[in-house]
């Protein structure tokens, strides 16, 4: 049973010009193995370095994180990463590119491209091992970032903004992707977004966060991802209770918008 | 379109000869050149003993001008030494080291080698390090969520991803290496098409001059074109991560 669990974690950036910057002031939660956490928040509120604190790649100025009971130190292999753009490696065929993980483990041979050609279909790219990754469109680089990411079996997925590059279509079709491999795998997800719907469709427990510190300022729990797995999207999206809570949130981060353009006004 | 007006210019009689030979004239000279050669060398000694110098000077060059340049991009201390030391002798003209180096080396093949060296090394190891530091930082953190170890990012990461920056160096190094090289044999050689121009303009055959020229000209072009075709064939990716 993962659990991930963060405990009055802050962190404040200090600038080279002798300033600093309150990234994340006190934050806490605790999330159960297989849940769907999704961030959502206006620019500046501390998502990416949350993320990145979770990833690892950032040590926190206060509090602590643990990963089944264990602190986090450093980047694992435990927690994959999914990027917003351009972090597969384009000198890599789309194979090559999802079979990365195993490869610098050592893992190569018949088993491991068995492997990947399974997670190339099971993501829809089962006839593009080959291609290029320059030659896919942005959705489909996303899976094969989506598979790189899966080649390693974390515990905990984390993504920022995955599908902030990408058409409003393709980003739909994205969405019901992220959901069925969640649904198939059981992992554990965290999934920055910008997009107030996205973080109401894809999270069964979602996050509104606050800048000036970078802080969690509500915390939902949503029925609309498991839902999601059965029924259709778009009606899902126009159902009264989704639309409801949309305007909710929408009405909350427009008055921190205010707050902040007022905050800088004076 | 500029090669008839050449070649007008030279039936009308218009263009003085002494001073600007026409077509014909140039091509008898270069067949002349190539055939029983000028001064018992002939074009083909002439291209030969220039491209042996830009070979050795600019392969040099690259082979230890990368690694310096990979070093810097990868470890501060290093960049802290080695940058003000490029920065100063970066802006300096190749050829500016010339006097210093006969001096060192005496007149031959080495000073005009040693300073194409020096010509490649400055552009690689800016390319290099340039290439390095540029590496996107997600890229980089995707590789280690992956479990790849340091050194296995600086392989596998890191040194793919500068490639094209130094490709694109060793295209800049070698234009400047033979544009610098034909200026150095000017002065201080007796073989090489920089040498046989200066030569052929001592003895007032000027249709040898442009013709050589013509030929300086044309392998500029046909070392641009192999750095482009390797670039094509080596890393197709260039430019579209
Ligand atoms: N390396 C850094 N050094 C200094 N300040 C930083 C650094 N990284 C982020 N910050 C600051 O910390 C705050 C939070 O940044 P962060 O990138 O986590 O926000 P975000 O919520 O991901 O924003 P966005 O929605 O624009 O991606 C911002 O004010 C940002 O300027
Ligand atoms: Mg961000």
């Amino acid at each position: 049973m993962s659990n991930l669990s963060v405990d009055h974690l802050g962190m404040i950036y200090e600038l080279p010009n002798g300033g600093s910057v309150e990234a994340l002031k006190d934050v806490s939660f605790d999330l159960e193995s297989g849940r769907i956490l999704t961030l959502l928040g206006p620019s500046g509120c501390g998502k990416t370095t949350l993320l990145n604190i979770i990833a690892g790649f950032l040590a926190p100025t206060s509090g602590s994180i643990n990963l089944n009971d264990a602190p986090i130190t450093g980047p694992g292999q435990d927690r994959g990463m999914v990027f917003q753009q351009g972090a597969l490696f384009e000198w890599l065929n789309v194979a090559d590119n999802v079979s990365f993980g195993p490869r610098m483990n050592g893992n190569e041979g018949p088993e491991t491209d068995a492997m990947v050609q399974d997670l190339l279909e099971t993501v829809g790219l089962g006839d593009f091992g080959q291609k290029a990754v320059y030659e896919l469109s942005g959705g489909m680089q996303q899976r094969v970032a989506l598979a790189r990411c899966l080649a390693n079996d974390p515990e905990l997925i984390l993504m920022d903004e995955p599908l902030g590059a990408l058409d409003a279509l393709t980003r739909e079709k994205m969405q019901s992707l992220i959901l069925e491999l969640w649904d198939r795998t059981q992992k554990t997800i965290v999934l920055v977004t910008h997009s107030v719907e996205e973080a109401l469709f894809l999270g069964d427990r979602l996050f509104v966060m606050a800048p000036r510190p970078g802080r969690i300022e509500r915390e939902y729990e949503l029925p609309f991802a498991k839902l999601g797995l059965t029924e259709d999207p778009r009606e899902l999206k126009n159902s009264p209770e989704f639309t409801e809570k949309r305007e909710e949130i929408l009405s909350l981060i427009w008055e921190m918008e205010e707050q902040i353009m007022g905050h800088e006004g004076a | 379109m500029l090669f008839i007006i050449w070649l007008l210019s030279e039936a009308l009689g218009i263009a003085d000869p002494t001073f600007f030979p026409g077509p014909i004239e140039t091509i008898q000279g270069g067949w002349e050149l190539a055939t029983d050669g000028f001064q018992r060398v002939t074009l083909a000694e002439h291209v030969f003993a220039s491209l042996r110098r830009i070979l050795i000077g600019f392969g040099i060059g690259v082979v230890v001008g990368v690694p310096v340049g990979l070093a810097m991009g990868l470890n501060n201390t290093l960049r802290a030494i080695f940058d003000p030391l490029i920065e100063l002798f970066r802006p300096v003209p190749p050829l500016a080291f010339i006097p210093l180096l006969i001096l060192w080396f005496g007149i031959g093949e080495t000073p005009a080698v040693v300073m194409l060296f020096f010509a490649a090394f400055f552009i690689m190891v800016i390319a290099a390090r340039a290439g390095v530091t540029g590496v996107r930082l997600s890229k980089v953190h995707a590789a280690y969520s992956l479990g790849a170890s340091k050194q296995q990012i600086l392989r596998n990461v890191i040194l793919p991803n500068a490639l094209p920056e130094i490709f694109v160096g060793m295209r800049v190094a070698i234009g400047v290496c033979w544009g610098t090289l034909v200026a150095a044999e000017l002065v201080g050689a007796q073989t090489g098409l920089g040498a046989m121009i200066w030569t052929a303009r001592t003895f007032f055959r000027n249709e040898l001059v442009v013709f050589g020229i013509i030929i300086i000209g044309v392998i500029g072009v046909i070392l641009d074109l192999i750095m482009r075709k390797a670039e094509e064939r080596f890393i197709p990716w260039r430019g579209r991560g």
